[in-house]
């Protein structure tokens, strides 16, 4: 019996985003890091295009993240390093980038000033030369005063920054605009709310050619289903035309696993579940590798198993 | 949605005044206006007003000279079209065949080496069919034909022939029925087009039955449209209705959207 041709054709291109600069760019990165451009869905070789793999980020954080002690531990004494941590990421971990967070913002934590949080972007951005992703700690109206000199700290980088909702949108641009940065949209898990925040990008004057979309992340058994359900949606929109859905899409996948009792508490509190040093970076494994088959094109990651595990899947399926 | 800017076209007396005099602006203006309110395609009709190819050829580079949207060549001669589609920057749609043979294994050829798109009307050598039934036969034989020359269902744009409504109202629901029988013929479906303005030939409420069918069309498979593009309200509802049909994902902004 013949078999059947059931390969799809698609009408357009997913945006292709480069994040870093070089020297000959303008900025300091031994590197730039490409993703998007693909014609089809993930993986599906056979179908169309699939020019850039996704990329792993490394999770690094200026003040240690409140973390399960497998997971610190395995990180090792870096974690309360930023540089340290960024350059093991790098070194150790081979990730092609770095996400920075700057947890130490946050008004109910260290509340650190936005002064030295931009000491800090300086401080890794000296310590590795891999491009970077920046976000601020999570409270809009902190990251409306810690963005904008963390963005300037990183000027001509062309950094990722993170991230522009339908609330905090026209700071994110403006800094962006004047730093020449990349933009995370992001909406909470909501593809409405998503395409309308593209929207106003659009029309506050910033190309959507440099926004990598964000619906925020679920971690296995948390709504896990519906983010899976909502990038994949977004990226057949894309394929199918939709140019304000045709962007590449990041997972916070490391952010997200670690908080959950699934990857937080040992066997003596859920029985019959198996180790935590090994079920931790098995979750994140588990939700980075069916987050790509959605159609995430940057992974956030955080132990180092689970990236060489991400690693792995990804050679294998587009290497 | 695919937006075909009827205006430029010598049935409007300003487009034929300005072709027989030469005057450029007019059309210039026309494409930008159509341009601006976000037409996919801009058709380009040289009507009766001359049978000389140079003359559509003239209207085409003028068109060109301000649009870099790709344009609906309105014509169903070859001869025309042999000047005409070599022009085009961007690959045409051919405007129009009809399901008769001879006229597909003139026009297809043209369209199949330009790797432009078709309108196929859905009518043979009885002319205009009165029946869903045999709208549905004339397509068949449309896409059937034109897969023979290796164009693809996607360059098909199958067009079920409008009629006036106030004089053939009875003709309003065979159209609708045998649009959603089009798009069952293939996978992908072939797109499925109407030259609208015709519903509302002769009535005192043209935008209202113009928008009014349009949505019901897209109820049934329409997906691009022949049409005054400018005519705000109906380009709305016709985005209203893709949400509507789930065509398009939904955001507070989609109209806005649409018009920046």
């Amino acid at each position: 019996m013949q078999i059947p041709e059931v390969s799809e054709k698609w009408t357009a291109p997913i945006n292709t985003v480069t994040i870093g600069a070089t020297k000959d760019q303008g900025g300091t990165r031994g590197k730039t890091v490409t993703v998007g451009g693909q014609t089809t869905l993930p993986f599906l070789t056979f179908e169309g295009e699939l020019p850039n793999k996704p990329v792993i980020a490394g999770f690094v954080a200026d003040t240690p993240p409140d973390w399960p002690d497998v997971l610190k531990q395995a990180i090792g004494k870096e974690i309360e390093s930023p540089t340290e941590w960024a350059q093991k990421c790098v070194q150790e971990y081979k990730v092609d980038l770095i996400n920075l967070k700057l947890l130490g913002a946050d008004p109910a934590g260290k509340d650190e000033s936005p002064e030295e949080c931009a000491k800090v972007v300086e401080a890794v951005l000296k310590a590795v030369d891999v491009p970077i992703i920046l976000w601020g700690c999570g409270d809009d109206e902190k990251d409306n005063l810690v963005l904008p000199d963390c963005s300037q700290a990183a000027k001509g980088e062309n950094c990722l920054i993170g991230s522009a909702k339908e609330t905090n949108y026209r700071t994110v641009v403006a800094i962006c605009k004047s730093d020449k940065h990349k933009i995370i949209a992001e909406a909470p898990v909501d593809i409405n709310i998503g395409k309308q925040v593209n929207i106003l990008l659009q029309d506050a004057g910033f190309d959507l050619k440099d926004v990598v979309m964000f619906q925020t992340t679920a971690a296995l058994g948390y709504g896990f289903d519906y983010v899976y359900t909502i990038l994949e949606r977004a990226r057949t929109a894309g394929l199918k035309g939709d140019k304000l859905m045709a962007c590449p899409q990041l997972c916070d996948v490391g952010g997200e696993v670690w908080r959950i009792k699934e990857a937080v508490v040992d066997e003596d509190v859920l029985p019959g579940w198996g180790k935590l040093a090994k079920r931790g970076p098995m979750w994140e494994a588990t939700c980075a590798s069916v987050y790509l088959q959605a159609g995430a094109d940057i992974l956030v990651m955080a132990h180092p198993e689970a990236i060489k595990n991400v690693q792995a899947t990804i050679e294998q399926f587009a290497g | 949605m695919i937006f075909i800017g009827e205006r430029i076209n010598t049935g409007f007396k300003d487009i034929k005044a300005a072709v027989e005099n030469k005057d450029a602006d007019v059309l210039k203006e026309w494409a930008v206006k159509q341009a601006k309110a976000g037409a996919t395609y801009l058709d380009v009709n040289l009507g009766a007003v001359s049978s000389k190819p140079e003359d559509l050829c003239w209207m085409i580079e003028q068109v060109q000279a301000v649009s870099d949207l790709p344009l609906s060549i309105d014509t169903n001669k070859p001869s025309m079209l042999k000047e005409a589609v070599p022009l085009c920057k961007k690959p045409p749609l051919i405007n129009s065949t009809t399901a008769v043979d001879e006229k597909m294994e003139a026009i297809f050829p043209i369209v199949a080496e330009a790797g432009a798109s078709i309108v196929g009307l859905v009518m043979d050598e009885e002319g205009s069919p009165k029946s869903a039934d045999k709208r549905v036969e004339n397509a068949g034989k449309l896409l059937a034909k034109a897969m023979e020359f290796d164009i693809s269902p996607e360059q098909l744009f199958l067009d079920p022939i409008v009629m006036p409504l106030k004089y053939m109202q009875e003709q309003a629901q065979e159209i609708l029925s045998a649009a959603g029988q089009f798009k069952l013929f293939s996978d992908p479906p072939p797109h499925i087009v109407c030259g609208l303005s015709n519903i509302s030939n002769g009535t005192t409420k043209k935008h209202l039955i113009n928008r009014t069918f349009a949505i019901m069309l897209v109820a049934n498979g329409l997906d691009a449209v022949i049409c005054d593009v400018t005519d705000e309200d109906l380009v709305n509802a016709l985005l209203t209705a893709e949400l509507v049909m789930n065509k398009q994902i939904y955001a507070d902004g989609y109209i806005e959207a649409f018009h920046s």
